[in-house]
């Protein structure tokens, strides 16, 4: 069984909650318990219908406020599939949650009311699906019930979504006319509208081809722990610990360490199953190597003959996550792989507005849910590859020099 | 393909998604391991703790787990659980503290509820707390799961914790890709949940593809219970039923292991892994809420006691 992680975005009155509602109450991950205690809050409050919304909004605050704050995770399985829900807000004072529950997906479902057709909300979610790079885009045409099943109100959507999207970098894009309410193309193909030849928006999640969405071409190996067991048995035992970020390695291989740049070959690739033959994104394992070469944390392995990019002076495109703006010449912590270095911001190129693309050359400053693009130099280089390359070795985070708390979110930029 | 980490991978170069959590869970406890100066892990003897001393296990192998082992001990323990946390501790080579709520009492810093069979549950997080200063520990592994609860379905992975210990749901760190951040300042300290993405039916297959051993009392067995606010509770030194609470003999287990003054045993026959998989996967409630007095206090429970600083 595949795990698919999946990002939602969307506000009250789209239909979201409901949608989501029906994917877990149908593939039975809503219990009983838990739809007892929306109903009998639903009562207190007086609401006139079952709030799903309550399922997935789970601090006191949301549930008061009836508003989404802060990115649920839900999980449901189908015989097929094993899915993880990141269920983000959808307002542009959530662009964060949106960027967060972005960044792990396979596949990003944007709602659209049929009655309303493409909103900026709509081209906000899309163009924040496709800045994170999320491999799959589902659109879900919701509330058809409500425009007669009409093929006409669909193909129009779709027409104009699919405008709108070519000044997008996505490469996967499925359109899906639903009822959420009323049950249609959720699990089953629905009776209503027989000129809608695909699948099913259960059928798509459980079937759409995620195999090839990793980068297992680049080998990449962060180091992340030096193991040495400090015991008899393992008297001279040194292995490298960390997560295949890219690629595949095998024993024999010929590797070359960053930043020193030695070269090598792999011993052995261990686990604690015993030693195997190969290991591939996104394997956690532990590297043994032929010679004897001082290595620690933050160190990358790769091959000779495909290293990643080595530098201090970096392109990326940021997102702004916290109500201090950033400034030319601000400081922050950065995180890439498994290293921490400094970063200076030496210039913001322009500052892009989420909802209609327009770059502002003129920004001096990106607020709290900005997006733009930067220019940074770090204290020490880093190995990385373009994001759009490689989601693991092409993303890095940014944390407040004083708080520490995580400001912003990166996507470097390269030759590729 | 080799097997790998427990679990097969599902074809070329795709893991399957047992295996994938998995190696998600070890990437999370060696990013700690290799970034906080003395993180602990808190085990309860339940079966989240042992998949998280597992993991733990494959993510040094072939070296030791390089923390300690912490459990928070409200002296109202199933006898079951004590017994296999010492005999898992010592068969692994582990250091085990043990925090008591009993001392906590004792020496005043904690206050025993009123009431009959008061659960100490509350009172876990005072001892955990000190436990916490007095070791100086400034990341603390613990098992919780998102799928657990509602509060815990916006839980980080890295959850920072100010000076007194507090989450603060409404003001966390964002979390992008797998790049966490566990900055913090002295005095501050970092909840890490590294199998956050875990679900009840992962945590058994995983159970039983890894043959792990757990405390009896997961598994079908006769007891002497009663009826207590719609849940099943075991009598003992702890636990005294009302005179008009009735005590029969069921045959049941647990889902969850908590106090015995809050835990409730559901009704079941399963006495294998595999029995106990098959209940899951056609059960209609959730395990807290199926068994869990301690969530049932208000809508918000569990969040009022992690902002806290409850696990």
């Amino acid at each position: 069984m595949e795990l698919l992680r999946f990002a939602t975005a969307g506000s009250v009155d789209d239909g979201k909650s409901t949608l989501i509602g029906r994917l877990l109450y149908d593939s039975k991950a809503i219990f009983e318990d838990q739809l007892e205690a929306v109903e009998r809050v639903s009562t207190q409050r007086g609401d006139e219908y079952t709030d799903l919304a309550l399922l997935t909004d789970g601090l006191r605050a949301e549930r008061e406020q009836g508003i989404t704050i802060d990115v649920a995770y839900r999980y449901f399985a189908t015989p097929a599939r094993k899915f993880i829900i990141a269920d983000t807000p959808g307002h542009v004072q959530y662009t964060r949650n949106m960027v967060t529950g972005n960044s792990t997906a396979d596949l990003t479902m944007v709602l659209v009311d049929a009655r309303k057709g493409v909103v900026e909300q709509t081209r906000r979610h899309a163009f924040l699906a496709s800045l994170l790079r999320v491999p799959h885009l589902v659109v879900c045409i919701n509330k058809m019930d409500l425009v007669d099943y009409d093929q006409a109100v669909f193909e129009s959507i779709r027409a104009e979504f699919t405008a709108f999207a070519s000044r997008l970098d996505i490469s996967d894009m499925t359109f899906i006319p639903v009822s959420a309410l009323q049950g249609d193309n959720v699990v089953t193909r629905s009776a209503n509208m027989g000129w809608y030849e695909g699948a099913s928006l259960l059928h798509h999640l459980e079937s759409v081809f995620i195999a090839s969405d990793r980068n297992l071409i680049d080998s990449r190996f962060p180091v992340q722990y030096v193991i040495r067991p400090k015991a008899n048995e393992y008297h001279d035992y040194r292995g490298y610990a960390g997560r295949i970020d890219g690629g595949v390695f095998r024993p024999g291989d010929e590797v070359m360490v960053l930043p020193s740049g030695l070269t090598t070959t792999v011993e052995a690739i261990d686990t604690f199953e015993g030693p195997i033959d190969e290991a591939y994104a996104p394997m956690s394992v532990t590297m043994r190597l032929a010679d004897n070469i001082d290595i620690s944390r933050g160190d990358m392995i790769c091959r000779p003959n495909n290293q990643p990019t080595v530098g201090q002076d970096l392109d990326a495109m940021v997102c702004w996550m916290t109500e201090k703006p950033l400034k030319v010449g601000d400081f922050c912590h950065l995180k890439h792989t498994t290293r921490w270095v400094r970063a200076v911001v030496r210039e913001i190129n322009y500052r892009l507005d989420v909802n209609t693309l327009h770059r502002d050359e003129a920004a001096t400053e990106l607020g709290l849910n900005d997006v733009g693009r930067l220019s940074l130099r770090v204290t020490q280089p880093l190995f990385y590859d373009s994001y759009r390359r490689n989601r693991l070795t092409g993303s890095f985070i940014l944390a407040d020099e004083g708080s520490n708390v995580t400001a912003g979110a990166g996507m470097l930029l390269g030759p590729d | 393909m080799e097997q790998t980490s427990g679990a097969v991978a599902t074809g070329q170069y795709q893991l399957s998604q047992l295996a994938a959590i998995e190696a998600q869970s070890i990437h999370i406890i060696r990013e700690v391991a290799a970034e906080f100066e003395r993180p602990v892990l808190l085990f309860s003897g339940g079966k989240d703790s042992v998949i998280m001393l597992r993991l733990a296990q494959k993510a040094f192998f072939p070296a030791k787990i390089p923390f300690p082992v912490m459990h928070v001990d409200t002296g109202h323990n199933f006898p079951e659980v004590i017994d296999f946390r010492d005999r898992m501790v010592a068969d692994m080579d582990a250091s085990l503290i043990v925090a008591s709520v009993q001392e906590s009492i004792d020496a005043g810093r904690s206050v025993e509820e009123a009431g009959l069979d008061p659960s100490r549950n509350r009172l876990q997080t005072r001892t955990l707390l000190d436990a916490l200063t007095e070791g100086k520990y400034d990341a603390v592994f613990g098992g919780a799961r998102r799928d657990e609860e509602k509060a815990r379905a916006k839980e980080r992975v890295y959850s920072f914790r100010d000076e007194f210990g507090q989450w603060d749901p409404k003001n966390q760190r964002p979390e992008l890709w797998s790049l966490y951040n566990g900055r913090h300042r002295p005095g501050e300290h970092i909840r890490v949940f590294p199998i956050s993405d875990w679900t009840e039916l992962d945590v058994w297959q995983y159970i039983g593809n890894e043959g792990l051993e757990l405390p009896s009392i997961y598994y079908s067995h006769t007891r002497e219970v009663f009826r207590r606010d719609g849940m099943l509770l075991a009598t003992g030194p702890f636990v005294n039923p009302r005179g008009d609470e009735e005590v029969f003999e069921a045959v049941v287990r647990y889902r969850t292991v908590g106090d015995m003054t809050c835990t409730g045993a559901v009704e079941s026959s399963a006495v294998t892994v595999d029995e106990i998989i098959l209940e899951v996967a056609a059960s209609r409630l959730t395990e807290r809420g199926a068994t869990r007095a301690d969530d049932k206090v208000s809508e918000a429970a569990m969040e009022d006691r992690k902002k806290e600083g409850y696990f």
